[in-house]
């Protein structure tokens, strides 16, 4: 959990969650990301071997979670006004710029 | 704690203890709003008009909007619509609704159909959403007017407000002071009567200290209690919604109208919902209330400690009986939660990608191009930093030791709240370790911006609820808040113990 950081870093994660960062935005993401790792790095004081990873609360609520809901059909939000909302449709999908070139 | 990021910490607590005995700026436009009951009595019996109070919060809003920015979008025709269904109603006799004709502020982040919805982000600029959040949806039918939108850090992620795209929101006590965040425009707008009630979210205290820096109440309901559909995500995990009112009885009454399960969401409980306002009215006396000294240690400001023991002395006298309590993994929830909601947070910040809503950069010929440009151009520089960190934290080779090891920690700390009470009914601590801080004093420096969540984001984790009252001032008059925590589904407690410290008014400490 000491791991240090690198621009190699900073490339390969703004790959990963497609952000393009500009040169000046690295350096500093670059900063921040150590300064952070590093405080975080606190959490290795503890030892949690035996311990199971909690991802969700409801399991530890004594009112317990709701079940399942019956899988029925049910009328969901209109097309026409979900695309509407889109930056550039044919009415029935959404419109990308060009995957596969020809 | 790590050597620079422990200085870095101490250093800003101790600017907080400098700024807490500076005298704030006279400029004030702090007003509280009527009580939800005495309002409703008051249009049920024809002596107001729904219209009219809609009518005369637009008007403040336009004169108080241009200097505290506490508003993103006015919702006047459907808030106007049904002020006039009310009237309609009370001209006619008919039963009204409990919240008949109460104007409220809905937070950015919780859609309202055919209202832009922008999350305080610029990449949702213009995005006007096809259906109602749950909350929303049940507020109007309970008769709430919906005013319009508050302004809030962006996609909820801030502590002050300034990371907002539309620019930071004001703290009516101190307009040259963060109304705290991330729901600064809800807790600013109850603070200032531009709303009688607001609605905001929480994920690691965006309710709870915001609301204590304004002066006002904030509730944080237990993971489950309240439906997030509708809620633009942040981490899912954490994400809760909830009322700021200028009363425990009113932030009760509220909570009893969002609660319950919803169909929408999976995660939504479908435990009974109690009449919070009536429960609010029962006494504290008896209860028995745990005092964790992990939240009274170094960086707390002197100010902030005296007025949060008074608090506690006022229950004391109130009935209650009052135990230290231990809660030694505290000081681990921070780097907890930035490590959980970041890594929640890059996943769900993952849809924004210019295909099916929002912003979309015209300058790339290419998918991936136009991906990374439309998130480029479109993130602010906090959130872009919250998703760095937690795809690192979920990349092959540092999950284990990153993501893995927080939910571990997660664990201990759920079950550190679960040991205490068994012995306490509901904790106190300070909701903030300082009161609210002056604009551009924390932006240069995430790490310490995130400290301000130090007593917040332990609840959060942890699946609890909690409430957070104003328990006096500072000498120089800036609002403090005591956040009382119970057990999951405990909110009924948790308000008898604020309603004991609202009632005791606690003095402030002197201008």
């Amino acid at each position: 959990m000491t791991a240090k950081v690198t621009v190699e870093d900073v490339e390969r994660v703004a790959e990963l969650a497609h952000l393009e960062l500009a040169p000046e935005e690295t350096g500093r993401m670059l900063r921040d990301l150590n300064a952070i790792l590093d405080y975080v790095a606190e959490l290795n004081e503890l030892d949690t071997s035996g311990v199971a990873p909690l991802a969700q609360v409801s399991e530890l609520e004594n009112a317990g979670a709701a079940q399942p809901r019956a899988d029925q059909v049910a009328p969901s939000l209109q097309r026409a006004a979900v695309m509407q909302q889109a930056p550039e449709t044919d009415q029935a999908f959404f419109k990308v710029p060009k995957v596969i070139e020809r | 704690m790590n050597r620079p990021a422990r200085q870095r910490g101490e250093r800003r607590s101790q600017e907080g203890e400098r700024l807490a005995t500076e005298v704030r700026t006279d400029e004030s436009y702090v007003q509280k709003p009527k009580a939800i009951a005495a309002l409703r009595a008051e249009i049920a019996a024809g002596r107001t008009k729904a219209a009219d109070l809609a009518a005369s919060y637009y008007a403040r809003i336009e004169t108080l909007n241009p200097r505290l920015n506490v508003y993103l979008t006015l919702t006047k025709e459907r808030a106007l619509a049904q002020a006039a269904r009310i009237d309609a109603m009370a001209a006619k006799g008919d039963p009204l609704p409990p919240l008949a004709g109460i104007p409220v502020g809905i937070k950015d982040v919780l859609v309202m159909q055919g209202a832009p919805s922008t999350a305080g982000s610029k990449i949702l600029q213009g995005y006007c959403p096809p259906y109602d959040c749950t909350a929303v949806a049940k507020l109007e039918a309970a008769g709430a007017v919906l005013l319009g939108k508050l302004n809030c850090d962006e996609f909820a992620m801030g502590s002050s407000n300034e990371n907002s795209a539309y620019g930071p929101v004001r703290n009516p006590v101190d307009p040259e002071r963060v109304p705290g965040g991330s729901s600064g425009g809800s807790a600013a707008a109850v603070a200032s009567n531009l709303a009688v009630a607001a609605f905001g979210t929480d994920t690691g205290g965006s309710i709870r200290q915001p609301a204590s820096f304004c002066g006002v109440v904030g509730v944080l309901p237990t993971y489950g209690r309240v439906s997030r559909y509708g809620l633009i995500a942040f981490a899912s995990s954490l994400d809760r919604i909830g009322p700021l009112a200028a009363s425990v009885r009113d932030a009760a009454t509220l909570l009893s109208i969002i609660a319950g399960h919803d169909p929408k969401d999976a995660t939504s409980s479908p435990a009974p919902v109690e009449d919070y306002a009536a429960e609010s009215d029962k006494p504290a006396a008896g209860l028995r209330i745990g005092v964790p000294a992990e939240y009274f240690a170094e960086g707390l400001d002197p100010e902030v400690r005296a007025a949060i023991e008074k608090g506690i002395a006022s229950l004391q006298a109130a009935g209650c009986t009052v135990k230290p309590v231990s809660l030694p993994h505290t000081k681990y929830a921070v780097p907890t939660y930035y490590l959980v909601a970041t890594a929640e947070a890059s996943a769900n910040l993952a849809r924004f990608d210019g295909v099916r809503y929002g912003y979309r950069s015209p300058s790339s010929a290419t998918l991936s191009g136009m991906y990374s440009h439309s998130r480029d151009e479109g993130f602010g520089a906090e959130v872009k930093r919250r998703i760095f960190l937690g795809t690192y934290a979920l990349s092959a080779g540092y999950y284990d030791a990153y993501y893995l090891k927080a939910q571990k920690v997660r664990r201990l700390l759920a079950e550190e709240f679960l040991r205490a009470f068994a012995e306490v009914d509901a904790i106190v601590t300070p909701t903030s370790p300082f009161p609210a801080f002056k604009l551009g004093e924390k932006t240069g420096d995430p790490l310490a911006m995130y400290l301000a969540d130090i007593y917040t984001v332990t609840a959060s984790l942890a699946g609890i609820c909690g409430v957070t009252v104003p328990c006096g001032t500072t000498k120089a008059g800036l609002p403090v808040g005591m956040q009382v925590l119970a057990r999951h589904f405990g909110e009924s407690t948790a308000f008898r113990v604020a309603r004991a410290v609202e009632g005791a008014g606690i003095e402030v400490q002197g201008k």
